[in-house]
């Protein structure tokens, strides 16, 4: 009998039960027996991170918000009032909540428009090399500072930037004339006007809308495409009916990126766009210079409502049916 | 008649791999087809290329006697039902077996009642409101059905639609696609790797492999007739015996095959051979015997009931000089 006839034989083995020994041996056996143990290991120091730093300081932002402050003397009143949520409702507050939902919203809807194809190209068609390009396309501006991209944007939109330049040299610099003289969305310039503030907006937000879109329709299998078009639908009606249906989960998950970072930001609307304010922006005057830390409590409390109603919505809409 | 599906010459080429390669075949209209064959023979390309999903790289494709090259498939009256069924998981099952009439604008009222009538005819009445993930595999399988049938179409291809369902509820499944098919009389193209299933259910059966069809004939035929022995050898467990083995048990030098079932042991007969049983697999009617005869491997199959030798045992075993069928060919 050879020396392989020997160890594949049944019950020649020495031990059936071999000793591993050891702490980690045990430790192992023991995580092995009671596996609750580890999952409990694992989670507590994120949980406690969460638990107490994060949604602690939510909730000392939330009971700010129910505080006022004395007009007179400027000290913060600590007796339970609505007080500061109606100063919310005066119209030149009652405005910056409106600027900023509306450009959040604009912001949105472009960078599902402008996202959509990339994730799809990526999701249907690239695939090696193509696809690790891909990645790196769209993650590569994140890596860079986020100033620096603004204030290179600034450059871009100034009245002598490279896009002005470019449009005269299309002869085009008329249409650029005609759109900076609308009201609201015009200016003195790109980098000053709104449709500045908007194009940052959505360079800068437009990574976070790609990828979950990507990941949404690479899960949708190739031949319920296929199915569809078996059917009888032409691609528009197969993009209507199928594609788009199954790739919402993640255009809602990009666009709730996309619109609580646009509805949080005081950056990008101080260096590009007008002297009006957005909810960032009054949030960080009011809890600075002004001291008025209730108000700015209570506006930050403004894009946390309208996310909880954009997200109930979207699941009224059946936006998840298909998770 | 015209045909339902007429292939001249039809090539599908994927870089240097000939997945389809110069087919030439043709479907009658009212036929229940198979297209039987291994994975990666060019069965299922032949059933994309009648869908549309691909187009050939050269030749011509016919349906009803009208070119398909360059149709894509929602102009075509052909419908699929897919190997994992591919079902719309966002919409009920109602709405699922309905899509095809919602997107060439049937009204709602006239489509849902077409879509219960074909539920009803896949006996799956009042599932409408379920959804797909609520269905067991055997009832997604008759959704699918339903959704293709609700179409009218004229020519029902179907992928490998029985190959995720377990042994019983196949069989009651090829049973119902017969039925379905007589009653309805559409043509129906059927793709699968399982010999017996293509063998039962089709009036006509092509079997494929390495992109060319290698025998096209009833299913008698190709079990009985082979012409190869890649046909002898895969449709049915046949002994392929080489031309040596044949000329000297009384045939001609040619390769011949010859059906398990054909082997039977005798006691001294004339013209019988010495065998040693190697070894034995009980399939429950029959027992297979794998038996040593000179050299060659051979299969016999005997019914239940029968005295079964033993392993290693010598008996003597016996067939037919008719039953030794002899192929054209070498392949």
């Amino acid at each position: 009998m050879s020396a392989a006839d020997m160890t594949l034989r049944a019950g020649q083995s020495s031990a059936i039960l071999p000793d591993r020994g050891g702490v980690a041996g045990a430790l192992s056996d023991l995580f092995w027996k009671r596996p609750r143990f580890l999952l409990v290991l694992m989670l507590l120091p994120p949980v406690l991170w969460l638990g107490i730093v994060y949604l602690g300081s939510l909730f000392a932002l939330l009971l700010q918000s129910f505080f006022s402050i004395d007009e007179f003397s400027g000290l913060i009143n600590r007796e339970f009032t609505l007080k500061t949520y109606g100063e919310l409702l005066l119209p030149a507050n009652l405005d910056i909540i409106m600027r900023t939902i509306t450009m959040a919203a604009c912001v949105t809807i472009a960078s599902a428009i402008v996202a959509f194809p990339i994730a799809y190209y990526a999701a249907r068609y690239a695939r090696g090399k193509w696809k690790a390009l891909f990645y790196l396309g769209v993650m590569l501006p994140l890596w860079s500072s986020y100033l620096v991209k603004v204030y290179a944007w600034k450059l871009i939109l100034a009245k002598e930037g490279i896009l002005t330049w470019f449009l005269g040299k299309l002869h085009l610099q008329w249409l650029l004339d005609a759109w900076l003289s609308l009201p609201i969305v015009g200016g003195n310039s790109l980098s000053v006007s709104f449709t500045g503030t908007f194009i940052v907006f959505v360079y800068v937000w437009l990574p976070f809308m790609i990828l979950p879109i990507q990941a949404s329709l690479e899960r949708v299998p190739v031949n319920l495409i296929e199915a569809s078009s078996d059917l009888g639908a032409n691609p528009a009606q197969t993009f209507r009916n199928v594609l788009f249906p199954l790739a919402l989960p993640g255009i809602v998950a990009g666009s709730i990126f996309t619109f609580s970072l646009t509805l949080g930001d005081y950056i990008i609307p101080q260096i590009i766009g007008t002297s009006r304010l957005f909810i960032g922006q009054a949030v960080y005057a009011h809890q600075g210079t002004a001291g008025n830390i209730p108000l700015a409590a209570a506006f930050t409390v403004v894009p946390i409502v309208v996310m909880g109603f954009y997200l109930w919505g979207a699941k009224r809409m059946g936006a998840f049916d298909a998770l | 008649m015209t045909n339902a599906v007429s292939f001249k010459q039809v090539s599908r080429h994927f870089g240097s791999v000939r997945a389809v390669d110069a087919v030439d075949l043709d479907i009658g209209e009212g036929e229940f087809f198979a297209m039987l064959g291994p994975s990666g023979s060019g069965k299922t390309t032949c059933l994309r290329l009648i869908a549309g999903f691909e187009q050939p790289t050269s030749g011509h494709i016919e349906i009803f006697g009208q070119q398909a090259e360059g149709v894509p498939p929602y102009r075509r009256n052909v419908n699929t039902v897919f190997q994992d069924y591919a079902l719309f998981p966002h919409l009920n099952v109602l709405d699922n077996v309905s899509y095809g009439l919602m997107v060439k604008g049937v009204g709602k009222a006239e489509r849902h009642r077409d879509a219960e009538a074909a539920l009803e005819l896949v006996k799956l009445p009042g599932y409408g409101s379920r959804r797909p993930s609520q269905l067991s595999g055997g009832q997604r399988q008759r959704v699918a059905l339903a959704r293709a049938l609700v179409n009218k179409p004229k020519v029902l291809l179907l992928d490998e639609p029985l190959g995720a369902l377990d042994l019983k509820l196949r069989e009651n499944m090829q049973e119902e696609l017969k039925s379905l098919q007589k009653s309805l009389g559409i043509t129906f193209v059927f793709v699968t790797h399982d010999q017996g299933e293509a063998l039962s259910m089709a009036n006509r059966v092509a079997v494929f492999d390495q992109g060319k069809i290698m025998q096209i004939g009833s299913p008698e035929d190709i079990y009985q007739r082979p012409n190869s022995r890649f046909v002898a050898d895969f449709v049915g467990s046949s002994n392929v015996l080489p031309p040596d083995f044949v000329a000297k048990h009384g045939g001609e030098r040619r390769w011949a095959s010859l059906r398990p079932e054909a082997v039977r042991i005798v006691d001294g007969e004339a013209g019988a051979l010495d065998a040693i049983v190697v070894s034995r697999s009980y399939l429950g009617g029959t027992t297979r015997l794998s038996l040593d005869v000179d050299g060659q491997r051979i299969n016999a199959l005997v019914p239940a009931g029968h005295p079964l030798p033993e392993e290693g045992a010598l008996i003597r075993i016996g067939f037919t000089p008719r039953d030794l069928h002899l192929m054209d060919g070498a392949q």
